[in-house]
């Protein structure tokens, strides 16, 4: 799979309870959740973001709180994928587990500027092109394991393959 | 990797568990659960995507519990109708451990209480606190709504064995000083993502003569420092707290004599002050002396972190006898029903309603700023909670430190963040 979008870029340490406060944690609704999206440290991110844009971070993105909500309202905002430096644990496997694609990078993209540059994102080979000069960029590709659960669509679904296979 | 070296106690947990003699530190296994956890904000989740699977019966209805704790009782009408999705579930499903209102208290302080945490084994939390049950020598971590799902389907979750990096703190507490300043002074030396992905072992002789609650509150805040996992290696302590409890075998394990450890960091303790995690992070600590002068607006008591009896007691020692200062409100939340009943014999309750507190039924309510003691524009508060990122309790540009019992407790009756020995002349 392959994405292209105007980037958002964010910093280190962009924790759970910034990406979805609790109080909205009483909806599940992906739509919902976007229309407060880093509301508490960008009030104005929901009304700025688009289907098709590319959220760029710092080092652990999504610490914190479990709360699938998080991921959830990442897609919800129709946000292609996440590109970090590093993924806080549990947000790791909910984006995983719910379909979100997501690639951890090393190299620096905070020089993008905000709502204007595009990346590609090649999720696949785990490559990451900066379109404003064509320069590429290698991510830490999924272990295989990872990859079986994110071709299956994601865990739900990965799990209903092994239920069909397990009953008679 | 040696081939002669030995194994940490959570390489052997998982390898039991996976069905294998041993696995190293970058292995993926899928390991079957002991139990598996969700409370009133993430099981709705789960309990959605588990319906997708079309069964009509869960893994093991004994090995599910569901709590209603974040936003009970019913903050609004959303939360009850999200709390009525639980009790549905768990009446459909037959899940023996769900625990309502009135006879339920904060998840990770239920747990341990009501025997259902041992040594050795598997447990998984839609919570990101569920690491707190290592304090017992179980391997337990926070998942999604969508691994419980998963989990409560075929009862396995699949890891990445973590590598360890062990922690060894030594020396004699001093006065007013606990569990929580020793896991505030980690996060503060390793930083919010110190060990991310890593299990941390806590050792050493002061952590030998720690109690369990204090070792709950440790290994609560290893996702703070991006733990998958925080444990204590079982010992006398941790048997003697079992006993009575847990009414089933089990099978403790230890890390070997030549175990790997990615680091080894450590901690003399002797003159440590407590310590307090500024706003906005909780690895930004320092010590109480360098927290003079900030006044408060709120004061909390309570929550997974601190809830437990051992933390009222401390409290009440404090309080006894004085009243909270006049611009500050103090809420108290008791993190069970069985403490609340157990402080309110021990007369602590009256300590604390004597003082001008707010007295609670347990319910996470303003630790993660659901409600019970939500914070307004400009207010400041000092909590016995975990976390302090931006608008945790309350309004963005509000702000929490975090403490432990004894100094939120001082603090509460000077107004401003003090060392208990301010107070207790």
């Amino acid at each position: 799979m392959i994405y292209e979008g105007k980037v958002w870029v964010f910093g280190d340490n962009v924790d759970t309870d910034a990406i979805i406060a609790a109080r909205y944690l009483s909806s599940v609704e992906p739509h919902e959740l976007a229309r407060h999206l880093m509301e508490d440290i960008k009030p104005e991110f929901p009304d700025l973001v688009k289907p098709g844009d590319i959220l760029v971070a710092g080092s652990n993105f999504g610490c914190g709180s479990s709360r699938e909500h998080a991921p959830l309202a990442i897609r919800g905002a129709g946000i292609q994928c996440v590109v970090a430096r590093s993924f806080a644990r549990i947000f790791y496997r909910n984006a995983i587990n719910i379909g979100l694609p997501i690639l951890e990078c090393p190299d620096n993209f905070s020089m993008l500027r905000s709502g204007i540059d595009k990346l590609r994102v090649n999720l696949d080979q785990g490559v990451i092109t900066d379109l404003q000069n064509g320069r590429n960029y290698q991510a830490a590709p999924f272990p295989t394991f990872m990859q079986e659960i994110i071709s299956a669509g994601g865990l739900v679904e990965y799990v209903q393959a092994r239920l069909k296979r397990e009953s008679p | 990797m040696n081939s002669s070296s030995g194994s940490t106690m959570v390489e052997k947990i998982l390898a039991a568990k996976a069905g294998k003699d041993r696995v190293k530190p970058g292995d993926l296994v899928s390991v079957k659960v002991d139990l598996a956890l969700g409370n009133d904000i993430t099981a709705p989740v789960a309990i959605r995507e588990f319906e997708r699977f079309g069964l009509d019966r869960v893994f093991d209805p004994d090995k599910i519990v569901l709590v209603p704790d974040h936003f009970t009782p019913n903050k609004d009408i959303a939360s009850a109708e999200q709390a009525m999705v639980l009790r549905r579930f768990a009446e459909k499903y037959n899940i023996k451990h769900y625990y309502e209102v009135g006879r339920m208290g904060i998840e990770h302080a239920l747990l341990p209480e009501q025997g259902l945490v041992w040594p050795g084994a598997v447990i998984i939390g839609a919570d990101s606190h569920t690491c707190t049950y290592g304090a017992l020598g179980a391997f337990a971590t926070g998942v999604g709504s969508t691994d419980l799902a998963a989990a409560m389907a075929i009862g396995e979750a699949w890891f990445k064995v973590p590598p360890t990096i062990r922690f060894e703190y030594n020396g004699s507490l001093p006065a007013w000083v606990g569990g929580k300043d020793l896991i505030l002074l980690t996060i503060g030396r390793i930083g919010v993502d110190g060990a991310r992905y890593r299990a941390m072992e806590f050792a050493g002789t002061t952590i030998d003569r720690l109690s369990v609650d204090g070792r709950l509150t440790m290994a609560n805040m290893a996702i703070e420092a991006g733990g998958k996992c925080g444990y204590m290696q079982p010992d006398e302590t941790t048997f003697a707290y079992l006993k009575g409890r847990v009414n089933q075998p089990y099978n403790a394990m230890y890390s070997d004599d030549d175990a790997v450890y990615e680091e080894v960091l450590s901690f003399e303790v002797n003159n440590l002050e407590p310590q307090i995690a500024f706003p906005p992070s909780p690895d930004n600590v320092r010590p109480v002396s360098e927290a003079a002068g900030i006044e408060l607006q709120q004061v909390v008591i309570g929550s997974c972190t601190n809830g437990r009896i051992e933390d009222l007691r401390i409290a009440a020692s404090v309080l006894d006898g004085k009243k909270v200062h006049p611009r500050v409100r103090l809420l108290v939340i008791p993190a069970t029903q069985q403490i609340y009943r157990q402080a309110l014999e021990e007369g602590l309750l009256t300590i604390f309603i004597e003082s001008e507190a707010a007295v609670s039924t347990p319910t996470c309510g303003p630790c993660l700023g659901g409600h019970m003691g939500i914070l307004a524009s400009g207010e400041k508060a000092l909590a016995t909670t975990n976390r302090n990122f931006i608008g945790r309790m309350g309004h963005p540009e509000s702000e929490v430190y975090l403490s432990g019992p004894a100094v939120a407790a001082a603090s509460a009756v000077a107004g401003e963040i003090v060392h208990p020995k301010e107070v207790i002349k």
